[in-house]
């Protein structure tokens, strides 16, 4: 789950970082008037859920309130990324030394969380991966005593080379990671982390993601939750105990399992189609779930064809096609539709579907074929 | 010969009374796995199906030797499981649970470490060693004893590629679903290792997916340690970036772990990639007259 900058800020806000002051508005009358209140320099940045705001020209900034009301006009309502952008953060313009970077990632190989620092802050820490990776300081921490004082100092004096500033750093690093582990997080990003030409040091911009399997637990980090229509579409999915993510193409996939509904989207790829979907209907023969699946796939207008995909292993055939035929009873579409059954019990399916009269297949490829051919008609 | 499970296996069951783990208790005691005891806290003294169950892990292994652990209860409560298991002296234990927090599999690895525990999952199907132990949730009927290795992130995809496989009369030594999880147990190195070491496996299937670099990382191996062909799959081609394609484990973000990288590291390696599933008993066998 990701949250907005101005979401993230109030955590950071929470946990003792230092961020400027800010207001979140939605229409240019808020912005001028919390420009107005300010009475000082402000940005104007534009809230969505996307990188490269800056470049898109979404971060604007103003001396004057008029100046930021003529921002607002501009980023209010924009395009980036396919998003629109439906609320600014107006903030004070801070006097910039110098940018950096600090961010706290799960690193799947040490399996731990990896500190990552740089003094190239300001820019996409992609980028420097990319271009200057010696560039970037990495920390990984040991979970059984979590960030020490003493080794975030240490990472910190490696970025500022002195020890008053490394100490101010220090401390915002051991408190991302406090944040970190209370939040179950898996990215929090302070960039830029800004050294003011007053040796102040702020987090100015912040990014925060968190990880789905612990939001059980996470009721605070929940009810940040903004979804955009994609992702409403996928948490309904979830809710029915399915895995749903809109695509392109159009041709609708189900299958039962995500390693395997995968491997179909590349093989409609591979034979010359193009995947509406991937959705993974997960174990079970129960269909009530087949018919949610087959709504969800359906309410894509774009799909032309639906390629089913079972494989039965502890979940037999004969049972998945007679959860399919109770659903294609109540569903009633035109949508051609082509069904591929293998693995257990998986005679005794098709034979069930033979009196639908539906096209049914027993190789995955063969499916993927007549999917594509049937969506061309 | 096989790696992991095999005939002296003894197997303790955590969360046995549960729905899940009831029902593959059952499944795996009918393929021939040594099943000694279960556990469900407020329950010793109870039998299910024959099998005795214990309040703890440490009781079950006192009163019946068990050997290996296999995890049945919900993910919230799935880390607690592996740490407790690991105090009481198990040294093989697979995680079944689904949607087990990130952080609690992060904070129990360095632990397992210092006891020597291994894991694999969570997030997996199981483990098999045709023939001998079934720990796991995999369709017994589709494996087959034989020399194959089999190492794959995937549940049902695993599925359809051993059924292929053992169609083509690929028989396999042992198969491991890893699990599709950020952070796991057992990965691809540690198994292709002993896989490597086991002398009735003659070749290795590695089924991998998208996101992380854990393939690139196998590949490395593979080049540089294995003399045993081996030849893969990866599933994600045509995923977009930036989404979890159900697995939490698959999702691409910042330019790593896409299918093209992965598969171009294989290829550097020598080791083939099926463009689609039916391909790989084809290089298979390829790869294995090579060797003649």
């Amino acid at each position: 789950m990701k949250i907005h900058e101005y979401q993230a800020r109030q955590i950071f806000r929470d946990y003792g970082i230092p961020v400027p002051d800010g207001v979140l508005c939605y229409t240019v009358y808020e912005v001028e008037k919390a420009a107005r209140e300010m009475n000082r320099m402000v940005v104007v940045k534009a809230q969505v859920l996307a990188g490269g705001r800056g470049k898109a020209g979404g971060v604007k900034l103003a001396r004057t309130a008029e100046d930021a009301k003529n921002a607002a006009k501009q980023i209010l309502g924009m395009d980036i990324k396919g998003l629109t952008v439906e609320k600014v953060l107006v903030t004070d313009a801070v006097d910039i030394e110098k940018e950096f970077y600090v961010g706290l990632i799960n690193d799947r190989n040490t399996k731990s969380i990896t500190l990552m620092v740089s003094a190239e802050g300001g820019v996409e820490i992609e980028e420097v991966a990319k271009n200057n990776p010696e560039k970037i300081i990495k920390f990984s921490i040991n979970p059984l005593t979590g960030l020490l004082d003493y080794q975030a100092r240490n990472v910190a004096m490696e970025l500022f080379g002195n020890i008053k500033l490394a100490q101010k750093a220090a401390s915002i690093f051991t408190k991302l990671y406090k944040l970190y582990i209370e939040t179950d997080s898996t990215l929090a990003e302070i960039n830029p982390l800004v050294l003011t030409t007053g040796n102040e040091i702020l987090a100015i911009d912040g990014k925060m993601n968190f990880d789905d399997n612990a939001l059980f637990r996470q009721p605070k980090i929940l009810a940040m939750r903004e979804p955009d229509e994609e992702e409403l579409q996928e948490i309904a999915a979830n809710e029915k105990g399915l895995a749903y993510i809109k695509l392109d193409g159009n041709i609708g996939c189900m299958v039962n399992g995500a390693g395997l509904a995968m491997a179909t989207m590349d093989m409609i790829k591979l034979y010359g189609g193009s995947p509406a979907n991937f959705l993974d209907i997960g174990g079970s023969s129960n269909p009530q779930k087949v018919i949610d699946a087959m709504n969800i796939l359906l309410s894509d207008k774009n799909v032309k064809a639906v390629m089913i995909n079972i494989f039965g292993g502890i979940t037999r055939c004969d049972d998945v096609a007679k959860g399919l035929i109770k659903a294609l009873e109540i569903i009633m579409t035109d949508v051609p539709i082509v069904v591929r059954l293998s693995g257990t019990n998986a005679e005794e399916g098709l034979a069930l579907l033979k009196q639908t009269g539906l096209p049914t297949v027993s190789s995955m490829s063969e499916a993927a074929q007549k999917a594509i051919e049937l969506s061309k008609r | 010969m096989s790696i992991l499970v095999n005939k002296d296996t003894k197997l303790v069951v955590q969360g046995i009374t549960g729905r899940d783990g009831k029902f593959h208790t059952g499944k795996m005691k009918e393929y021939g796995t040594n099943v000694v005891a279960g556990v469900s806290p407020g329950k010793e003294g109870e039998t299910l199906d024959g099998i005795p169950v214990f309040n703890s892990v440490a009781h079950a292994v006192k009163a019946t030797g068990a050997n290996t652990s296999i995890i049945f209860v919900p993910a919230a409560f799935a880390a607690d499981a592996i740490l407790e298991a690991s105090e009481a002296g198990i040294k093989l234990v697979i995680a079944i649970s689904e949607g087990v927090p990130i952080l609690d599999m992060i904070r129990i690895t360095p632990i397992l470490k210092i006891n020597g525990t291994l894991l694999i999952g969570p997030n997996c199907p199981g483990l098999i060693t045709p023939g001998e132990a079934l720990v796991g949730i995999l369709p017994a009927m589709i494996f087959k004893e034989g020399n194959i290795g089999f190492i794959s992130r995937s549940g049902t995809l695993t599925y359809e590629v051993v059924n292929l496989l053992s169609l083509n009369d690929f028989g396999q030594t042992t198969c491991v679903g890893i699990g599709g999880d950020p952070v796991a147990g057992l990965y691809f190195i540690d198994l292709l290792e002993m896989f490597e070491n086991d002398p009735e496996t003659k070749a290795v299937v590695l089924i991998g997916e998208i996101g992380g670099d854990a393939e690139e990382q196998a590949a490395q191996f593979i080049a540089e340690k294995m003399t045993k062909p081996v030849v893969a799959f990866i599933a994600g081609q045509t995923a977009p970036p930036g989404k979890r394609m159900g697995h939490a484990g698959a999702i691409i973000s910042s330019g790593a772990g896409t299918a093209a990288e992965k598969i171009a590291a294989f290829n550097k390696a020598g080791v083939p990639v099926a463009k689609e599933p039916s391909e790989i008993p084809v290089l298979l066998r390829q790869k294995l007259a090579e060797l003649k």
